[in-house]
């Protein structure tokens, strides 16, 4: 028998004010990420922002500072340009303008000016203001509702402590990797929402696994303290808790290496979410769980 | 407890041949089947998505409040000939949706009231207000969506896509998929047109109309209609050809002073061809329905010698003097077509007008070749991921998670064959759902796994662990996989297309993860048991 992490006792609950700590600098990050989400100061896709975006593809290397010169030459600004310069591919958006007509204009711009170089339209995305706002709140009612659901279910498969619980842990989860993507600059689209609707789902397999062992040996042993009961659930689980993530960790991380350009992002997201997912069923989940109760018991019996 | 393994086995085995005749399709194989299973099998397989196989995803909103409009201005013109024909000495005007008859009187009440019965009418101090009722626009605005979809279908149609997706989205969105179109800039234009084709007098005895230039640069129009405004007549209105000067090569635009007053519209076309003229340059010849024939021989019969307008969408197209009254309901749409021009332009007359104008709302086009890439990495991507899971099942469990392993691989097939059995589209982040699936496929073994390591340690016999492990873990495993499934239950009501596909794969790859766990995996280990009493469990 092969075991990654053998009988462990480690006391988790002990360091819940640690653990506390750590997440609230980072579900502090996320709710400022919201906020400036809210202003439209963060760095919105265009499909929440409303623009456009052109992904072209060159024969050989571009320096960006040409195609920069181009647009600008051709009346052209507000533009971001981002470089994929493995594959020759440059990404270029312009957000929250009228986008009639402007996409024709980039693209002939770029075949014009870089012909020799071969430039071939890969995509091109036009999201009117309409459809962007429109995209935000479904964005917004799509996360709220995951939340909802995920709260009425553990609260009627376990008791209402664990929904809040779980609940938190999840939210929190959510918060960290949005608060993380905020500060790096990354985009903030609808990708993006999908990969951390996905993290609040798989997130909660970790932590009912932790909940499960939990109400099991409440039940077998109900003269031992609370504290300690949790405690030993969470090392019983440990093993498998990790295992769990690891197995689709290593197909995110795959997803992440080989997966190209358009979804490196997202797997990004799923990878930490796995990693941040992992950590709050133990660390957050449960002692929040033991706090919520105080000194009562955690079941009817 | 043999018969249950039987039953099972005979599931499995079904779920495994349905799942390979449903995929079979996305196979080269399936090019080398015989007839009669091309004919009476399933052959449609996972359609990609447009994200793979290129083409443009569009989203067009329809003006439905500009089909009231346009009603409204249509009933009005019809009450100004009511009134006329009875003799009544009325004023009709049309402003925000409302028409105002002035001065009002019994006779012309009793007369609109007879003959537009669902108008909802009013006396107000500035005369007799008639407006339509609420039900009344909102089946306007229900029927133009329609309308606009069928229109849309029918143009897409007959410009030539293959397997294009139209359908309303919400109260007055089309979304329309063209997959692997050649020329979406060319589809654009034609989907977006109204293609409302209008025939109306030129008004040259006015005085305002001499004083109009004969013609602008292409950029001056506003600035002209401020020039003019105020003092155009009641009843016409200034619009523009526009035209390139043949020397210069410059784009311009000619004005014309025309009678507001539609004679005759598209709506009454029974053709409309590219044809050549002795000058080899193409123009759209189009025929009138009888209806329309006659009505055309009225309108040129009564305007000999005067110019008549062709409009389309609002634009002067040609305006040629009438020489003569014209029968037979022939007649051609000029204006310095390429032969792509005018093609587009015969395919949305023959469709027929929009009922409303549309904006395009989104538009997303993916080339092919981005699509090729985007499945060969998914693919790589793929592969990678379920080695590194297989092997390190194996590594860690032996022999137990070569059995994992095999569910794993059910699972894959059984989530292909689903797919292709639900017609479900594959997208880039479906690819991602399906390749994250294969991650989670071995969670539920996992957490048997590690169950059945606790009960033998505390000391139970193989059997008696296997059986008890999976009894504990169940509920964990189902918890943990339904909060999965809210979450993308959630992701699929509001994702649009790409997101949509992602909770597509992970929803089912969820739920066919549960069936091989719990019956799959549970099968195999029963077996073993089942030849001879295992004294050590490799796992």
């Amino acid at each position: 028998m092969i075991e990654l992490i053998g009988k462990t006792n480690i006391d988790f609950m002990g360091k819940k004010l640690y653990a506390f700590g750590f997440s609230a600098i980072l579900s502090i990050m996320g709710v400022l990420a919201i906020i400036q989400i809210g202003k439209g100061k963060a760095n919105l896709g265009i499909d929440f922002a409303g623009g456009i975006a052109v992904q072209v593809k060159f024969q050989s290397t571009v320096p960006l500072h040409d195609i920069r010169t181009a647009l600008e030459g051709a009346g052209m600004k507000d533009f971001d340009l981002q470089d994929l310069p493995t594959v020759n591919k440059v990404l270029i958006s312009i957000k929250r303008q009228e986008t009639e007509g402007v996409v024709d204009r980039v693209v002939s711009v770029l075949t014009e000016r870089f012909s020799d170089k071969k430039p071939v339209i890969d995509s091109t995305t036009e999201i009117g203001p309409k459809v962007g706002h429109r995209l935000r709140k479904d964005a917004l009612i799509a996360v709220l509702a995951a939340t909802a659901g995920i709260l009425i279910y553990i609260a009627f498969r376990f008791k209402f402590r664990f929904a809040i619980g779980a609940t938190i842990a999840t939210a929190h989860d959510v918060l960290a990797v949005l608060g993380v993507f905020y500060i790096m600059g990354k985009e903030i689209n609808l990708l993006l929402i999908s990969a951390l609707l996905m993290i609040a789902g798989y997130s909660l397999t970790d932590t009912v696994v932790v909940f499960d062992r939990i109400r099991e040996n409440i039940r077998k042993s109900h003269k031992e303290p609370t504290g300690e009961i949790v405690n030993k659930s969470v090392n019983e689980v440990l093993s498998r808790t990790i295992i769990v993530s690891l197995t689709t960790l290593l197909t995110a991380v795959a997803l992440f290496l080989f997966g190209g350009e358009v979804i490196h992002d997202f797997s990004l997201t799923i990878i930490m979410g796995i990693v941040v997912g992992t950590y709050s069923s133990i660390f957050i989940a449960s002692p929040t769980v033991l706090l919520l109760g105080g000194k009562k018991p955690l079941i009817k019996r | 407890m043999k018969k249950k393994i039987l039953w099972r086995l005979i599931l499995i085995g079904v779920a495994v041949l349905l799942s390979l005749i449903f995929f079979l399709p996305n196979i080269p194989i399936f090019k080398s089947m015989p007839e009669w299973w091309k004919k009476t099998m399933p052959s449609r397989g996972i359609v990609l998505g447009l994200d793979l196989q290129g083409g443009t995803h569009l989203v067009f909103e329809v003006q439905a409040e500009r089909a009231v409009e346009i009603t409204v201005e249509r009933v009005s013109q019809s009450i100004r000939e009511l009134m006329k024909k009875k003799k009544l000495q009325a004023d009709v005007k049309t402003q925000a949706g409302v028409i105002t008859v002035s001065p009002s009187s019994i006779e012309i009440r009793t007369a609109i009231e007879k003959n537009y019965p669902t108008l909802k009418l009013e006396e107000t101090s500035s005369g007799l207000t008639c407006r339509l009722s609420n039900e009344e626009a909102s089946r306007i605005k229900e029927n133009a969506s329609d309308q606009a979809v069928e229109t849309i279908r029918n143009r897409i149609d007959q410009f030539g896509v293959a397997e294009p997706t139209i359908h309303r989205q919400a109260e007055n969105e089309i979304v329309i998929q063209l997959p692997g179109v050649k020329d979406p800039k060319r589809a654009i234009d034609i989907i977006g047109k109204t293609a409302l084709l209008e025939f109306k007098v030129v008004d040259d005895e006015s005085p305002v109309s001499a004083e109009l230039p004969s013609v602008i640069a292409f950029d001056d129009e506003s600035e002209l209609l401020e020039k003019f405004s105020g003092r155009i007549p009641e009843g016409r209105e200034l619009l523009f050809e526009r035209t390139i000067d043949l020397q210069t090569g410059e784009a311009k635009k000619l004005p014309f002073l025309i009678k507001k007053e539609t004679l005759l519209t598209g709506d009454l076309l029974t053709e409309a061809k590219v044809s050549l003229n002795r000058f080899n340059e193409p123009y759209v010849a189009i025929a009138f329905n009888p209806t329309g024939a006659k009505i055309f021989e009225e309108v040129t019969g009564a305007n000999v010698k005067k110019r008549l307008a062709i409009i389309l969408d609002g634009n002067v197209y040609s305006a040629p003097k009438i020489k003569e009254r014209i029968a037979g309901g022939d007649a051609s749409i000029e204006g310095g077509f390429s032969i792509d021009e005018a093609k587009d332009l015969s395919i949305v007359l023959k469709a027929g007008a929009l009922p409303a104008p549309v904006k395009m709302l989104q538009n997303i086009t993916v080339g092919p070749s981005l699509g090729r890439d985007s499945i060969q990495a998914g693919k790589l991507a793929g592969i990678i991921g379920a080695i590194a899971v297989i092997a390190f099942m194996v590594f860690y469990y032996r022999l137990s998670g070569l059995i994992a392993d095999l569910a794993l691989f059910l699972n894959i097939l059984l989530l292909l064959g689903a797919m292709a059995y639900l017609e479900a589209t594959l997208t880039l982040p479906g690819i991602a759902g399906v390749i994250l699936a294969v991650g989670m496929a071995v969670d539920s073994n996992v957490l048997m796994f590690e169950r059945m390591r606790e009960e033998l340690r505390a000391g139970k016999t193989p059997r008696a662990a296997v059986d008890s492990g999976y009894q504990k873990a169940f509920w964990t495993i189902f918890d943990s996989h339904v909060t999965t499934l809210i979450t993308s239950a959630v992701l699929f009501q509001f994702g649009t297309g790409p997101i949509k596909g992602f909770a597509v794969t992970l929803s089912l790859g969820v739920s066919i993860n549960l069936f091989t766990a719990l019956v799959g995996t549970k099968t195999i280990f029963d077996i073993l048991n089942q030849r001879k009493e295992v004294k050590r469990l490799s796992i």
